[in-house]
């Protein structure tokens, strides 16, 4: 049953040839660029969902922090498009393999942690020790602090991942179960339909939320430390 | 009958059949040969679907069933072998043939 379960998940290769290299490039193809200023719908669409994003998101940051609006946008946009691309059928979503979310959240957790131990050292530090806390606590909560930073980026990519790669699951074992029970019982199988239904509709919230939630915390981190 | 247009500066749906070999052979397969003739698709469908005053869905859309497609294509092979297994178990996936004997 395992082995059955997870092909869905191995990352496809053809002859040999990375085949997943170019299912990642490929939610670039739907994201046209244009430099008039009336373009066509799917360009002013888009514009709209990025303007409305942009400010939602970057409205909370000071100037050093509005720097990295590029990133971030890019960012929810890859993680929201890819997410929701790996909803159509046979098809593979990146963003279930750990590597990738790894490869994500590191660098941007490490960025923002660095950015401000660099410029505000002092302020940096004095997030370790909470206001107000007893002389006896100190070390321990020291200790309790630095843990949960390092934690953060860890945290960031095995929400991703394991949101995602559960939600793949459900559906398909779900999708497997309403099959298997066509032959037994119509009437059993016409309600797990209107799970999977009811699940595939909240697949599609969740990929948009988990991009949203990623972006969301990567931008927090990120304004605890300009 | 000698073509008044050279060979190679033809387009493909031009070309007739006695001359597709050689039409072949001479087009270009550098690299940047190679990313010319995709951009020039790219720019061939975006202009005559995406691109125009009006579009519709069917512009997007028809490049998510051609991806669609192109992934039941890649993962073929292990679908029909699950198939395969599924019928000779009678009719259940093997995995299932236990939960099924139960619920018998």
């Amino acid at each position: 049953m395992n082995e059955n379960l997870f092909t869905s998940f191995i990352t496809p290769m053809m002859l040999g040839l990375p085949l997943v290299t170019l299912i990642i490039l490929f939610p670039s193809l739907l994201f046209p660029s244009s430099n008039r200023l009336i373009n066509n719908r799917l360009v002013s669409l888009q514009q709209w969902a990025l303007q409305l994003m942009s400010k939602q998101m970057m409205s909370i940051h000071n100037t050093k922090g509005q720097t990295w609006t590029l990133m971030l946008m890019s960012l929810i946009l890859f993680i929201g498009s890819t997410n929701l691309l790996g909803l159509l059928p046979h098809s593979f979503t990146p963003t279930t393999q750990l590597s990738m979310n790894l490869g994500m959240a590191i660098p941007l957790w490490a960025g923002a942690v660095i950015t401000g131990f660099r410029n505000k050292t002092k302020a940096s530090l004095a997030h370790f020790l909470p206001q107000g806390t007893p002389t006896p606590l100190i070390p321990m909560l020291v200790i309790i602090e630095t843990i949960s930073l390092f934690i953060q980026p860890m945290a960031l990519a095995v929400r991703l991942t394991a949101n995602i790669t559960a939600g793949h699951l459900l559906i398909y074992l779900i999708g497997g179960a309403t099959l298997a029970l066509t032959s037994i019982s119509p009437t059993t199988a016409l309600i797990t339909f209107i799970i999977l239904i009811l699940l595939t509709i909240l697949e599609f919230a969740v990929a948009m939320i988990q991009a949203y939630v990623f972006t969301l915390l990567v931008s927090l981190y990120l304004h605890d430390n300009t | 009958m000698a073509s008044v247009v050279p060979l190679k500066e033809k387009k493909l749906l031009e070309v007739k059949l006695g001359e597709l070999p050689s039409w072949i052979l001479m087009r270009d397969f550098t690299p940047s040969g190679i990313a010319g003739a995709f951009q020039r698709g790219y720019y061939r469908y975006y202009n005559k679907y995406v691109n125009v005053k009006k579009g519709s869905i069917a512009g997007l859309s028809m490049v998510l069933a051609a991806y669609v497609f192109l992934n039941y294509c890649r993962s073929y092979k292990e679908l029909s072998e699950s198939l395969l297994d599924c019928f000779a178990s009678g009719g259940v996936s093997p995995d299932r043939v236990g939960l099924v004997h139960r619920l018998i």
